[in-house]
């Protein structure tokens, strides 16, 4: 069954079609891979998914709900998560913090006035936190602050972030951009991990054809703001149109 | 302890004793003596403005501390109290109880709206918009308002005014049921006098009282939030949190806490003028927060008391004070000496503030509480050496 739904989905910005007349739609408990050449418009379209972007025209639903016209912590509450090419993380708070803070907003909703009882006394939030930081291996590292972990452990946090929430879409932004080989290694099976323990659903923007391939079920190839083609990781590999996509991009 | 975890425990039970014994605390030298006249501070008109300028500290850096939003504007909402606390005076009475609690809520319904719309801008946008509400409400107040605020002239109570709850035997004067604000007792011990006044300590209370309440909020789930609107905006809001509504409380939490100041100066002094709204004011705010450590519980008060501290006590000092130092020094040294610091003293001691404004900002960029915090390390790290932990925690 699909869970998210793009349908005819223009966006212009002056002179340039960023996405011209998009369909898409990601299937429950699979991993689904956007790649493309530079410029392809994929990163438009993930905006556009979670609310930061409004299309000309089309329509994008989400569990049968549009998700048009949303500001991004509505599009949050109703069970999309995002990972960001550069890790957003609350890099002034502890590592502890940084996961709580996703728990509340799961529990309480987008706003709730809380009273002065301390964040402390908040037991079976903490106890919820901990188990995700166990589960991600940083439990040891729960009273740093975020800012001076490396680059991978910053993903890590994001990814465990993401993740307490239980969404029931994790949106992917380049996740491994800018990573050491090792560091790519490490996300890609804990990827991986998430996949096979928790089964959530996956939309993955990525360059990295290596990450592509050892994760997607579904790839949907973007070439100038439209789907190429999309098919299994088998099939795309060996596809004219795929081939001849990124040719092109490398003759220039 | 109360709800709180023993450090925080220790710190507000240092602020009680400190509240509650600083007419005896700031009173270091003999009354008669020169040094006692000049560096004295603990007589009840000076002691009154370090505690209500300290909760004035204390709630806007519940707003700078937490969430960094900068207003330049709080001091509308001091003034916005003074005027409230006043006309309760003319209308009711003179018990102070109700003036408060007026001038805690007008504060709050103006905050919500100066708030509302200043807060659909972040950053520099933000304090230009809070510094426009609040010249706003200092023109209005100084001449559009005059019927509500007697303009130039300040707002007072007239022997006319209705106070229709006044009996025959009430103080005239302000007073919690019948307990005067100005009334005082005296203790002479050798050489010191010491003068404890009911208004002073009923400030205290609150400024325990709000203070207390500032620990719980720094520790809440409402003050992590406001933290990681701090940190990140973006993440806020893609792990589901509408930032607006708890900037939005944040920001009327603060302006009810500079209310309350502004209510407690006029219970202490039962007139009040637009100058109180004016923008050096709600400059002197920001000041006083970065002087002490932003974002620290305790900092705000440390510079909110050294501000009036300077105010009050480098102003007092004059070149004939000055001569009186440097008497024993020939003539010319004398006169040498007195003419370097002239600037310095007297109306000149917005340049001392300055000088050590720079001072604090370039080289201890966390306040007075950071330079405490060095002090400290030193010391501990003689001691034991694993005490590094406790000196590189964040400054609470």
């Amino acid at each position: 069954m699909s869970i998210l739904e793009v349908k005819g989905v223009n966006k212009r910005f002056g002179g340039l079609q960023a996405l011209g007349d998009v369909n898409l739609s990601v299937h429950e408990n699979t991993v689904h891979a956007i790649i493309g050449p530079n410029g392809a418009g994929k990163s438009t379209l993930l905006n556009v998914l979670v609310g930061k972007l409004i299309p000309d025209s089309g329509s994008v639903t989400f569990d049968g709900q549009s998700v048009l016209g949303r500001k991004p912590y509505e599009i949050a509450q109703m069970g999309i998560s995002r990972v960001f090419q550069t890790p957003e993380i609350f890099a002034d708070l502890s590592v502890m913090d940084n996961v709580l803070i996703p728990c509340f907003a799961k529990r309480d909703g987008a706003f709730k006035m809380h009273g002065i009882e301390s964040v402390s006394s908040e037991k079976q939030l903490i106890e919820q936190a901990e188990q995700m930081l166990a589960e991600v291996k940083m439990l040891d590292k729960r009273n740093m602050i975020a800012s001076s972990m490396s680059r991978g452990d910053k993903r890590r946090l994001e990814m465990a972030m993401c993740l307490v929430q239980e969404p029931r879409l994790l949106l992917l932004d380049e996740p491994t951009a800018g990573m050491a080989r090792a560091d790519t290694e490490n996300t890609i099976q804990l990827l991986k991990d998430i996949r096979t323990q928790r089964g959530i659903t996956m939309a993955i923007i990525e360059h990295d054809m290596n990450v592509v391939f050892s994760l997607a079920d579904r790839i949907t190839v973007l070439a100038q703001g439209t789907p190429l083609v999309e098919d299994t990781p088998d099939k795309i590999k060996n596809h004219p149109k795929v081939r001849e996509a990124y040719l092109g991009e490398a003759q220039v | 302890m109360l709800g709180l975890n023993s450090r925080d425990f220790k710190l507000f039970v240092i602020v009680c004793i400190m509240a509650l014994a600083a007419p005896i605390i700031l009173n270091p030298f003999p009354t008669g003596s020169a040094l006692g006249q000049s560096f004295n501070a603990g007589y009840p008109a000076l002691l009154q403005r370090f505690v209500i300028f300290g909760i004035l500290a204390i709630g806007f850096n519940i707003l700078f501390g937490l969430t960094g939003y900068l207003s330049f504007g709080h001091a509308a909402f001091l003034g916005i109290g003074s005027y409230s606390a006043v006309w309760m005076f003319k209308l009711l009475s003179y018990n102070v109880l109700p003036a408060i609690l007026l001038s805690v809520i007008m504060a709050g319904i103006f905050s919500v709206v100066i708030g509302y719309i200043s807060l659909r801008r972040s950053g520099i946008y933000f304090s230009i918009l809070t510094l426009a509400f609040a010249q706003m409400s200092y023109q209005l107040a100084y001449s559009v308002l005059t019927p509500l605020t007697n303009g130039e002239t300040g707002l007072q109570v007239y022997n006319g005014d209705p106070q229709v709850l006044m009996s025959a035997g009430d103080p005239t004067i302000p007073h919690l049921f019948g307990i005067t604000m100005n009334g005082q007792s005296q203790l002479d011990i050798a050489g010191w006098s010491f003068t404890f006044q009911n208004g002073y300590y009923l400030a205290a209370i609150f400024l325990i009282a709000s203070f207390y309440l500032s620990i719980r909020i720094f520790r809440s789930p409402m003050g992590l939030m406001l933290r990681a609107i701090k940190s990140n905006q973006t993440r806020m809001s893609y792990v589901g949190l509408n930032t607006k509504p708890y900037m939005l409380a944040a920001f009327v939490i603060s302006g009810m806490y500079a209310g309350l100041a502004g209510g407690l100066l006029a219970a202490m002094d039962p007139l009040t003028g637009a100058e109180r709204m004016f923008w050096t004011a709600s400059g002197e705010i920001v000041v006083m927060s970065i002087l002490g450590g932003v974002g620290t519980l305790i900092g705000p008060v440390l510079g909110a008391g050294l501000i009036k501290y300077l105010e009050n006590i480098v102003s007092k000092i004059n070149d004939n004070v000055l001569h009186g130092w440097f008497s024993f020094m020939p003539d010319w040294m004398d006169n040498l000496f007195v003419t370097i610091i002239h600037p310095f003293i007297g109306k000149g001691w917005h340049l001392t503030l300055g000088l050590l404004f720079m001072a604090v900002v370039i080289f201890l960029p966390g306040g007075l509480v950071q330079g405490g915090q060095k002090i400290m390390g030193k010391f501990s790290r003689n001691k034991t050496s694993d005490a590094k932990d406790g000196a590189d925690t964040p400054a609470e």
